[in-house]
């Protein structure tokens, strides 16, 4: 309105408008080339520089992947095929190697008479995270999640039912002691649970497992840690790793904020520790200085011992996600579920907790990322990793010596798989929870 | 400043102050480090009656109200409420919480949750309310305060004003005794003012015990049977609101109330 006839003439409206469209869409493809691409001199300049160096690079390469072998037993075969082809000096992949050795790469040495056991695991394993992942998914189903690392131990090692079995009675019992404890305070029941839990599966699996499998001997062939390798072991320390470090992480940060000063103490203590020192050397403590400290003649099995170390170690970086996320609430959640009259654990679980993980989904997701590609590490302590154990395998048969890209790119092409579907899972499990409609 | 105005419809029948005592407060201090943001304060509070603490900012007319839930713990002196002492002790603290139930200027609904779902949450986790009753409970409040047809949306999706009344709804789900409103409009657009207050009025007329932290003077007028005027730390002076209004006694009440109506 012009202030001349804001200071004059008085205003009224008769009629009140309509909404209109907004006005139609102006950019056809040529137009979004110019808004986007060429729009000022140093944009042209960009974009143009943009097509060169992805230029370079395709023309670089493309005849290396175009004059890719599959058909080949060695590396010598496949270089004489494509000299063969190509004429002499020509390069090509010599995806031979993945043909003939894929199976080392996904299971390492497990018993090829046994692949199904596996293949069974990983099937099952989206059975079990089904449930909580989407919504969709019938809610019945989520007995089995509880359920199935027990089996997948059972499965992937085999041997005894009886040990799974106890081990997860362990757990059963130390909720009844928890339950019954936590009547004279919550913190007394955990440590009392705890404690009856570890002492159950110290002393009383074994001997109870032998004399149970000596009555009714259930079982399949076991196999031992040392066949595990290629993505079989990745993949297995990751799941576990994920699965055991969310939960101790949640811990972990509610210990820090913790008015009491022990609990308080050792999550700061323990969080700094672990995220102060390099994984390799918590893996070389793993597998090195662990059997100095435990009892001798303890057969305290390696990839346990890699993945209790890989979850701590993910489970401080966690830990330090969710103290951003429950930073990041407002006090007045705090305050409004104390004036409701509930208690610490109650306000945390349902109303505190909630939200911060949704807050922090995207760290924790990026974490679970690294730690899975982390595993990785594990060929540090002689575990036959999917990147270094089973190529450098490989490559000490004749056949293959010399042999380098071709699984570098496939094992990093399956973890950008893999890791690419946790991402977009994240987004969508953000999306979905999105509830601020501001 | 424009006033609204509530006498003419406002029922008192039960608006009764009774000779029990629901809050007894008696020479409470608090501290904030070195800062002495209580001062020897002493207030007793007879069911049904409804208080409004008024006073300029940081007088700790909010600080007041949050020591008698512990939200904010008080260093010296006593505070008993519905006959219960507030001591560390958790129980008693999870006892009057569960009897006073408390509103904050920022509404502080749960926003992962749907309306219905804020409002059934405590009575079923801390009441141990069965859920069909907690949700038939939840819908006679929010019917209460007129947003029935909210009940599966999300706070985000609703007005300040609604917000606030959830909130209020939600306190009184857990069928409080006491209730503690701080500063229950101030971040309210103009408009959506009077819908709380009428909320809040239409509870006063049930005779529920209120202790109310507002600037809002019409009020105060309307409803309270006693205002009290706080000013660094301390209880400066107390009255019913006619002659609080028209009569107060020390300077510094003066001088907040040509303030705050004078314009």
């Amino acid at each position: 309105m012009s202030d001349t006839h804001a200071q004059t003439v008085a205003y009224v409206r008769d009629t009140m408008l309509d909404p209109k469209p907004a006005p139609a869409n102006q950019s056809g493809a040529i137009q979004w080339l110019r808004e986007n691409l060429f729009s000022g001199w140093l944009n042209t300049l960009l974009t143009v520089l943009g097509i060169l160096a992805i230029y370079g690079f395709v023309s670089h390469f493309y005849g290396w992947f175009l004059h890719g072998v599959w058909n080949a037993n060695s590396l010598a075969e496949c270089r004489q095929i494509i000299t063969d082809q190509y004429g002499q000096g020509a390069t090509g992949a010599c995806w031979g190697v993945i043909r003939d050795r894929w199976h080392q790469f996904i299971f390492g040495f497990y018993p090829p008479e046994l692949y199904w056991r596996p293949i069974l695991t990983f099937l099952l394993l989206f059975v079990a995270v089904g449930p909580v992942l989407f919504q969709w998914v019938p809610k019945k189903l989520i007995w089995f999640t509880p359920a199935y690392p027990f089996l997948a131990v059972w499965l992937l090692w085999g041997g005894s039912v009886w040990g799974p079995v106890l081990v997860a009675l362990g757990f059963v019992l130390a909720y009844v002691v928890f339950n019954f404890v936590s009547r004279f305070g919550t913190i007394g029941g955990f440590a009392a649970g705890a404690i009856f839990a570890i002492l159950f599966w110290l002393f009383g699996v074994s001997p109870l497992a032998e004399m149970l499998h000596a009555a009714i001997p259930l079982g399949i062939e076991p196999v031992e840690s040392a066949k595990f390798g290629g993505f079989l072991l990745a993949i297995t320390l990751g799941a576990g790793g994920i699965a055991m470090s969310l939960p101790l992480g949640v811990i972990l940060a509610l210990g820090r904020q913790s008015d009491m000063f022990l609990i308080r103490t050792f999550s700061v203590i323990f969080i700094e520790f672990i995220r102060g020192v390099p994984l390799i050397t918590l893996l070389f403590v793993a597998s090195l200085l662990l059997n100095y400290f435990l009892p001798p003649g303890t057969n305290f099995d390696i990839i346990l011992r890699v993945m209790i170390l890989v979850t701590m170690f993910a489970a401080a970086y966690i830990a330090e996600v969710i103290r951003g996320g429950l930073a990041a609430l407002p006090r007045g959640q705090y305050e409004a579920a104390d004036a409701l009259g509930l208690d610490y654990w109650k306000a945390q679980r349902l109303i505190i907790l909630p939200q911060a993980l949704k807050i922090s989904i995207p760290g924790i997701v990026s974490t679970f990322i690294g730690m899975f590609k982390d595993t990785t590490l594990v060929a540090f302590v002689g575990l036959f990793d999917p990147l270094k154990g089973i190529p450098d395998f490989i490559r000490a048969d004749f056949a293959w010596k010399g042999i380098y890209w071709e699984p570098f790119i496939f094992v990093g092409a399956i973890f950008f798989i893999l890791n690419f579907a946790m991402s977009r899972y994240s987004m969508y499990l953000e999306n979905r929870l999105k509830r601020d409609h501001r | 400043m424009t006033e609204p105005h509530f006498d003419a419809q406002i029922d008192r029948s039960h608006m009764t102050v009774s000779d029990e005592v629901a809050i007894q407060i008696e020479n409470m201090n608090k501290w904030y480090g070195q800062f002495h943001v209580l001062r020897d304060i002493d207030l007793t509070v007879q069911r049904g009656e409804r208080i409004v603490i008024a006073g300029p900012s940081g007088s700790g007319k909010s600080t007041l109200i949050r020591c008698i839930n512990r939200l904010e713990e008080h260093q010296a002196g006593k505070i008993v409420v519905d006959g219960i002492e507030l001591t560390n002790d958790l129980k008693n603290i999870d006892k009057i919480r569960r009897e006073v139930g408390m509103v904050f200027q920022h509404f502080n609904l749960f926003p992962h949750l749907t309306i219905l779902e804020n409002l059934t949450l405590a009575p079923i986790w801390v009441r141990k309310t069965p859920k069909k009753e907690a949700i038939e409970t939840a819908m006679h409040f929010l019917e209460k305060v007129k947003i029935p047809d909210q009940a599966q949306k999300y706070p985000g999706q609703l007005s300040g004003g609604q917000q606030q009344r959830v909130a209020i709804a939600r306190s009184l789900c857990m069928k409080p005794r006491i209730m503690l409103f701080d500063e229950p409009t101030s971040a309210l657009d103009p408009e959506m003012i009077k819908e709380v207050l009428d909320t809040m009025i239409e509870l006063a007329e049930e005779g529920m015990t209120m202790l109310c932290v507002t600037h809002e003077m019409g009020f105060a007028q309307a409803v309270a049977n006693r205002v009290i005027f706080m000013a660094d730390g301390q209880i400066v002076e107390q009255n019913n609101p006619h002659d609080f209004f028209n009569n107060p006694q020390s300077e510094r009440t003066k001088q907040f109330l040509s303030q705050i109506l004078g314009h």
